[in-house]
């Protein structure tokens, strides 16, 4: 007997794809991936931005991710895309999606896709670590010693099992400046992305392995920006430049 | 020690928990929808209410006595309410760490900062949830230690009905529908909190127990025989009433609740938009608490019903919509309601799903017009007794021929899979009767591979034990031990197991006996069972509906240290497996559900006779007593309107599609 497919025209093709940056902020750094995308799908249908969908009995709406930041730490930079089926203006899909995602889940830019893939470009990330309890100078001492080393490796837990891994050869740059709270410490540093990535917090691990630190309460954790990485200034251009110049030429 | 004000946030103090416990965001809030009231919005009569579902968020969140309770209370200017859940254990261990206490999950504020804390209870289970609750909050666990000033506990939901198991632990409980009785709890509140707060909580509980609709176990007196019978409950002031009524809303249309239903982000158990189709349900399933006690029937209309779906999903973008009741197919109008709607939705990526239909073959339309463009994976009936006499004591009519005809319909229409739902340990039961249902799968699998020409379809038998309830005409019966539900579920398992020829396409899923008799001891206690639950509670008792954290021997180890204490000659069998006459006087007969004391011992009594009742919607009145009490009486359609078509979704769209196109 054949299969059962569903009834009825197949679902209209897409037209155009968007990238598309927002920022995870306050309360919200505390959502996973997956609550995002079931808070992006409802949003999407709220605002009526004219979705792709699969085919099937099942279908989904296209949308593809880019390397989320992990639950707890909050994000100026991230990315994902979708596919519509009739040509739109970035800029009112920005303000509609922006007002039907819930607040701290803000929608920061929208553009056509040009040639190439997004995720490639998205070699490195900029983090911003609010080291609260910690003084620049006991901060600055860990990162000189940290940035000494060749190798530092770290245990985590995969669904494969646990795994070691080197953090150090993916950090670009690090450094300790002070905030205007003495008992808060910034660490910001540039970081390549690896396979298996390497997150803030195995940089913490990393950090308490070799010098011992240790900050009394978890650091606010920010994404402030990723893309190609610079190799000359030590830190990550815009992944939408090529987008945009795209659209403008 | 720092000092907080009342209403403050405490996010700052719980952030770094928040960083070490799993699925932090179910603490955060912020769902779309959910309020965030100024503390004081109402000026100095603020009435403040911090709203309870005790479970966990991912069920919580969904439920919609809760929600409706939540919007109905907000929409009110002088009013504010918030919503707090169960903490999970990991989470509970830190906040005690850093003692920081039970809070809202709007706000932040903390529960013992509120007015009230309204509990609901759909569920028994919830019981030990809310001592922990207390506890976190810094509210004192037992009513009569609370004093001014300290947060009044109402407990509501269907579980109420029987109060009297946590009268140790509530002020006050309110039977029935929430959405006048809340508003009028604010009402006294702020009208007491206006004069000075005359006489403090025990004034406002006795200006609310006299209204004859809110139930304050502290003015009730009880006393017991020596063989641990209740002798009477009687009330201790002056103008409290002997029996408290349940409320009633009339007029659904002009409740349509939640009118924004709120939208987690995090993932929960009803990931769907519900709209309460009907209330209340008079097929008389004896079993059936929640039939017996949200009588009569009352009909949201054709129409209400549409706009309430049409509204609900602007304002939330879920993808589905749950047309929710006791029986959904029974709606008067229920045919042109699921057309208008797969009509107005086509194309639009909106399923459509109607729980709790009934096995017969008008549904099985139903249901292939929900899945029109769709797929027909599973479909559910609930036949909930395996032989054709059992369904006579239960008054669940349906017949195997009726049963068989419908499945036949569901194969014969492209379904693969069709899960069938049985009780087990139902009165007069025997062995028989539920290997019974052995037989009904293999011929509904017979007849399956039959109209499908096919043979991977499937049939999944679901089972789990009958706990009698109060309020339904089997409040005096015994319940089926727990080892004699498991051992009859064994036999029915291997009945199943046995049949060659159909058994692999039988799936057997059930529920052993030992959470029922706990959930017996709960649904059918009276005062005396609360330092069970307390018992519990202080060895660690927590999250009793989940299976990983539900533990028999904690529950029967503590019922054995506080009953065997006791001057009475009780334990949970007394309570659970043991027959009770008519004349007992039973711990919940101080609420008057509107039924009828008798017509209830009379329908038990037709029940051993296995004689059926009708449903009061299409035949007269068979006097169970509800109408008359209440001056209530059903409201069902036809209103003969139907659903126009209606540009619903991607209204936004227009204003998207890029400017030069259009030019
Ligand atoms: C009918 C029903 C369903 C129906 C319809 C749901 C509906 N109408 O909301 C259907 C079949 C869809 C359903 C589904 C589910 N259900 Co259901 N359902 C029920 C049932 C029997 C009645 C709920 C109901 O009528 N709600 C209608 C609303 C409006 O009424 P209400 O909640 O009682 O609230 C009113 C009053 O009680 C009162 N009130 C309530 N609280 C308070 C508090 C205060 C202070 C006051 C004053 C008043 C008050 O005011 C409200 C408004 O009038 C309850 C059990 C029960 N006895 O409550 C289980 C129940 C809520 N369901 C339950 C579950 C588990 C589910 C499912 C998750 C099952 C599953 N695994 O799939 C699904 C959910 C989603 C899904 N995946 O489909 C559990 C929840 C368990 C728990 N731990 O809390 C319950 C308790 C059954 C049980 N004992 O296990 N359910
Ligand atoms: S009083 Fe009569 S009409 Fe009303 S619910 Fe009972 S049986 Fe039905």
């Amino acid at each position: 007997m054949a299969r059962r497919t569903p009834e009825g025209p197949p679902p209209p093709l897409a037209v155009q794809k968007l990238r598309i940056r927002y920022a995870k902020r306050g309360r919200l750094r505390f959502s996973s991936t997956r609550d995002f995308a079931r808070a992006l799908e409802r949003a999407l249908r709220r605002a009526g931005v004219p979705m792709a969908f699969s085919a099937g009995f099942h279908p989904h709406p296209k949308i593809s991710y880019a390397n989320a930041a992990p639950t707890g730490t909050a994000s100026e930079a991230e990315y994902f895309e979708i596919s519509v089926t009739e040509r739109v203006d970035p800029e009112a899909v920005r303000v509609a999606l922006d007002e039907a995602l819930p607040p701290d889940l803000d929608v920061l830019e929208v553009v056509q896709a040009g040639p190439g893939s997004l995720a490639e470009r998205l070699e490195a990330s900029v983090w911003r670590l609010e080291m609260r309890g910690v003084t620049v100078e006991t901060l600055a001492y860990a990162v000189e010693r940290f940035l000494e080393v060749e190798v530092a490796e770290v245990t985590r837990m995969f669904k494969t099992g646990a795994k070691t891994f080197d953090v150090r050869s993916a950090v670009v740059s690090m450094v300790a400046t002070e905030s205007e709270d003495a008992s808060c410490a910034i660490l910001q540093m540039v970081v390549r992305h690896t396979t298996p990535s390497v997150r803030p917090d195995d940089i913490l691990t990393a950090l308490h392995a070799v010098t011992e630190l240790k900050p009394p309460v978890p650091p606010l954790v920010t994404r402030l920006a990723q893309g190609p990485l610079l190799t000359a200034a030590a830190g990550v251009a815009d992944p939408l430049a090529a987008d945009k110049e795209a659209v403008g030429s | 020690m720092h000092t907080r004000t009342a209403g403050d946030s405490l996010f700052p103090a719980l952030e770094p928990l928040l960083e070490q416990v799993s699925k932090p965001i179910q603490y955060v809030g912020g769902e779309l929808n959910s309020t965030v009231k100024d503390w004081d919005c109402g000026g100095d009569v603020t009435v403040r209410w911090a709203l309870m579902y005790p479970d966990a968020y991912e069920v919580g969140v969904p439920n919609q006595g809760s929600m409706i309770l939540y919007e109905v209370l907000n929409e009110r200017p002088d009013v504010l309410a918030e919503r707090t859940y169960a903490v999970w254990p990991d989470m509970e261990a830190l906040m005690r760490a850093d003692a920081v206490p039970q809070f809202t999950v709007d706000a932040h504020r903390a529960v013992g900062d509120f007015d009230v804390l309204g509990i609901s209870f759909s569920t028994e289970l919830g019981y030990t949830n809310l001592l922990t609750a207390l506890d976190l909050a810094g509210i004192p666990l037992h009513a009569r230690d609370r004093r001014d000033g300290d947060t009044i506990v109402i407990a509501g939901g269907h579980a109420a009905f029987n109060p009297e198991t946590i009268a140790d632990f509530v002020d006050a409980a309110i039977i029935g529908d929430g959405e006048e009785a809340v508003l009028m709890v604010s009402d006294h509140i702020a009208a007491w909190k206006s004069e000075g707060m005359p006489g403090g909580r025990r004034e406002l509980l006795l200006r609310l127990a006299r209204t004859g609709g809110v139930y304050v176990p502290e003015f009730y007196d009880v006393t017991y025989l020596p063989d641990g019978r209740i002798q009477r409950i009687a009330p201790t002031e002056h103008g409290v009433p002997w029996r408290v009524s349940k409320h009633t809303v009339m007029d659904l249309d002009a409740w349509p609740y939640p009118k924004q239903p709120l939208v987690p982000l995090a993932e929960s158990v009803h990931e769907r938009m519900s709209v309460e189709i009907f209330r209340g349900c008079t097929r008389g399933c004896r079993f059936c608490q929640a039939g017996m006690i949200t009588r009569p029937v009352r009909e949201r209309s054709i129409t209400g019903i549409g706009e309430m779906v049409e509204k609900g999903l602007a304002a939330t973008g879920f993808e589905e919509v749950g047309l929710l009741s006791l029986s959904s197919a029974d709606h008067s109008e229920i045919a042109d309601l699921t057309k208008g709607l797969a009509d107005r939705y086509e194309g639009t990526q909106t399923g459509l799903s109607l729980p709790s239909t009934r096995v017969d073959a008008f549904n099985i339309d139903l249901a292939n017009e929900l899945t029109r463009n769709g797929r027909r994976s599973g479909l559910t009936f609930a036949p909930e007794g395996g032989s054709e006499r059992i369904r006579k004591v239960i008054n669940k009519m349906v017949t195997e021929e009726d049963l068989i005809t419908t499945v036949s319909a569901a194969y014969g229409a492209g379904w693969r899979n069709v899960k069938l739902y049985f009780m087990c340990g139902l009165p007069t039961e025997t062995d028989e009767d539920v290997l019974q249902i052995a037989e009904l799968a293999k011929r509904v699998i017979e007849t399956g591979r039959e109209v499908s020409g096919r043979k991977d379809i499937r049939c999944t038998v679901s089972i789990g034990g009958f706990v009698p309830k109060a309020h339904t005409p089997f409040q005096w019966v015994g319940q089926l031990s727990a080892e004699d539900t498991d051992a009859r579920l064994e036999k029915l398992r291997n009945a199943i197991r046995a049949d060659r020829r159909f058994g692999s396409s039988i799936g057997f899923r059930y529920h052993d006996g030992k959470p029922g008799i706990v959930e017996g001891l709960l649904s059918r206690g009276d005062r005396r069972v609360g330092a069970v639950i307390e018992q519990v509670w202080r060895d660690g008792g927590r999250f009793d509906g989940w299976s990983e954290h539900f533990s028999y021997d904690l529950w029967m180890a503590s019922a054995d240290t506080v009953f065997g204490a006791s001057e009475w000659p009780i334990d949970v069998d007394w309570y659970t497996t043991r027959d009770r006459e008519e004349s007992e006087f039973l711990p919940w007969d101080v609420i008057d559900s509107g039924l009828d004391k008798e017509w209830l011992w009379q329908d038990w009594l037709d029940s051993l006779d296995e004689t059926e009742v009708d449903d009061c919607r299409w035949t007269p009145c068979f006097d169970c007593g509800v109408c008359p009490q209440f001056g209530t009486e059903i409201e069902i359609g036809p209103t003969g309107k139907t659903l126009l078509p209606l540009t619903v979704l991607g209204a936004g769209k227009a204003a998207m599609a890029e400017a030069h196109t259009h030019a």
